[in-house]
């Protein structure tokens, strides 16, 4: 089995935000969330990078380790998936995430997150893989069908990838040697313990 | 004429061929690295232990891109607190049995004298019991987040434990209301009685009522009980200020302030509740006729005259002032 992960090239990123787009009208993710963002940092001034971001699927997910309902688990492919029947909306993987993933809608009153929504890799949850039961939870599930995130397959400068861990850092390592730089996979090391010599 | 126009065709070709040639050799020479002068993730996450940057989307704080300062928090909400609160509770509780073994219910050494003398209200009493339940059911929804995932979910399953724990949220949330109003009035209505003063000095070094073996003088709250207001007056003020913290997420800080208030909160609640182990346990079966002062208000002369001696005199003072007249009459 593969190991899913998400690599962004910072040095290809464009900042389009399509991929945050494609991924809201995909999943017909609830107003206010964004499973997927683009973070500009130093923003005009030289050296810029823009990063974008969604769950990076943890090894040893800190959300699932912190989680008082334990409603997390991890897929086959090292997706982590979560699900909103157990979800309690209490916090604490939002508190835990190192990338700001998990989100709550907000239902009714104060005190009263919703069930947690955040990026599944386009993988669906719990439910039978492609049900109607399935989509209104949590969105597409491309996964299933055979198919990557949409957000890195619709990438126009084939900035973000999706795929197994070591076949994305191979095409990243391969344009880093062809280029000759590279600002490094964002995110690996707080969530993979690991980083892609370049 | 299509001479011509061939011929500028081709200088005009030539010319932008000898363009691009021109262009682009300069590039090639200088080598141009732009990760260079880039921003660097880990020297980003060295300096602040965090990135942040711009979003064009409207929810600003979505800006942090990275904040590994989780793991930590992880590591205090998985084990040290487990550590501290399990130490805390069983540990109190373990010193309570020991002791009642060893102690025995404190008894009224002079018996009852069948006169009785208002100690509470029944608005103090109200207002403790409100606040004393809505502790309890605090204290069992709060611990089910610490300890619920190990010990309780593995006996009744993901379902039963995700549907219990849901409204343990809920009822979590809602009664810290009247948790924090209790808390509020128990500081107003008992303040003055509750200052610290030198007869603590000599209760405490004597080991109080419970501990040591005699009664030393006391006004309406001894020692003991003047630090059972004060953790819960200061307990209390930090458990809800933090709770309403975290109930109320970005109003008052970002993630790593919301960190701070679940670490402050759950270290306060696991200490409080152990506390109050100890207070249930005086109140209830660690002393003969303690329970009656919140039950129906009122205790027994001889048990004042044992534990509150000064306060019984300032009573009967009080109560004898007018009483002269009363008295001369007859």
């Amino acid at each position: 089995m593969a190991r899913m992960k998400f690599l962004c090239d910072a040095d290809r990123c464009i900042e389009c935000n399509a991929c945050v787009t494609a991924c809201k009208n995909e999943h017909e993710v609830p107003w206010g969330i964004n499973r997927r963002r683009v973070v500009t940092i130093a923003d005009g001034k030289p050296g810029e990078r823009s990063v974008s971001m969604a769950c990076m699927h943890c090894t040893d997910a800190p959300c699932a380790a912190v989680c008082p309902v334990n409603c997390f688990y991890t897929t086959a492919d090292g997706v982590v998936l979560h699900s909103k029947d157990l979800c309690i909306g209490c916090g604490y993987c939002f508190y835990a995430c190192p990338f700001g993933a998990p989100q709550y809608p907000k239902v009714g009153n104060f005190g009263s997150r919703g069930k947690m929504d955040k990026c599944t890799y386009c993988a669906g949850g719990p439910e039978a893989d492609g049900s109607k039961e399935e989509y209104e939870k949590y969105g597409a599930n491309r996964l299933a069908e055979g198919k990557l995130p949409l957000c890195a397959e619709m990438c126009s400068t084939k900035s973000l990838l999706a795929g197994d861990g070591e076949i994305i850092a191979q095409i990243y390592k391969e344009r880093v040697l062809k280029r000759g730089y590279g600002s490094g996979a964002w995110g690996w090391k707080t969530a993979y313990r690991e980083t892609i010599e370049s | 004429m299509a001479c011509f126009a061939r011929f500028v065709r081709l200088v005009l070709g030539v010319a932008g061929l000898l363009l691009l040639v021109s262009a682009a050799s300069p590039s090639v020479a200088q080598q141009v690295n732009p990760t260079a002068s880039a921003v660097k993730e880990q020297q980003l996450l060295q300096e602040l232990n965090r990135v942040q940057g711009r979003v064009s989307i409207p929810d600003q704080r979505s800006g942090v891109l990275e904040q590994p300062a989780g793991r930590e928090w992880r590591e205090f909400r998985n084990v040290t607190l487990r550590w501290i609160g399990g130490i805390a509770i069983l540990g109190m509780l373990a010193a309570l049995v020991i002791f009642y073994l060893s102690r025995g219910m404190v008894r009224l050494q002079s018996g009852r004298s069948g006169r009785t003398i208002v100690r509470f209200s029944a608005f103090e009493r109200f207002v403790h019991w409100m606040t004393a339940t809505c502790f309890i059911i605090l204290a069992i929804s709060g611990l089910n987040v610490t300890f619920g995932r190990p010990l309780l979910l593995p006996l009744i399953g993901h379902e039963a434990f995700s549907e219990w724990s849901q409204w343990a949220k809920y009822v979590h949330n809602y009664l810290s209301f009247p948790f924090t109003i209790g808390v509020v009035l128990i500081f107003l209505m008992w303040i003055a009685g509750n200052i610290p003063n030198k007869v603590d000095v000599d209760w405490i070094k004597r080991g109080g009522g419970i501990v040591g073996h005699d009664h030393p003088p006391a006004y309406r709250f001894n020692a003991g009980q003047k630090a059972i207001y004060w953790i819960v007056v200061i307990g209390g003020g930090l458990v809800a200020a933090t709770g309403y913290a975290l109930m109320f997420p970005f109003y008052l800080s970002g993630i790593e302030g919301m960190q701070l208030a679940q670490i402050v909160h759950s270290i306060v609640a696991m200490l409080f509740t152990a506390v109050m182990l100890a207070h249930i346990y005086i109140g209830t079966i660690g002393m003969e006729g303690a329970f009656e002062a919140m039950g129906s208000g009122t205790v027994d002369v001889n048990w004042a005259r044992e534990h509150h001696n000064l306060w019984l005199e300032e009573e009967n003072a009080r109560d004898a002032r007018p009483q002269p007249s009363v008295t001369a009459a007859e």
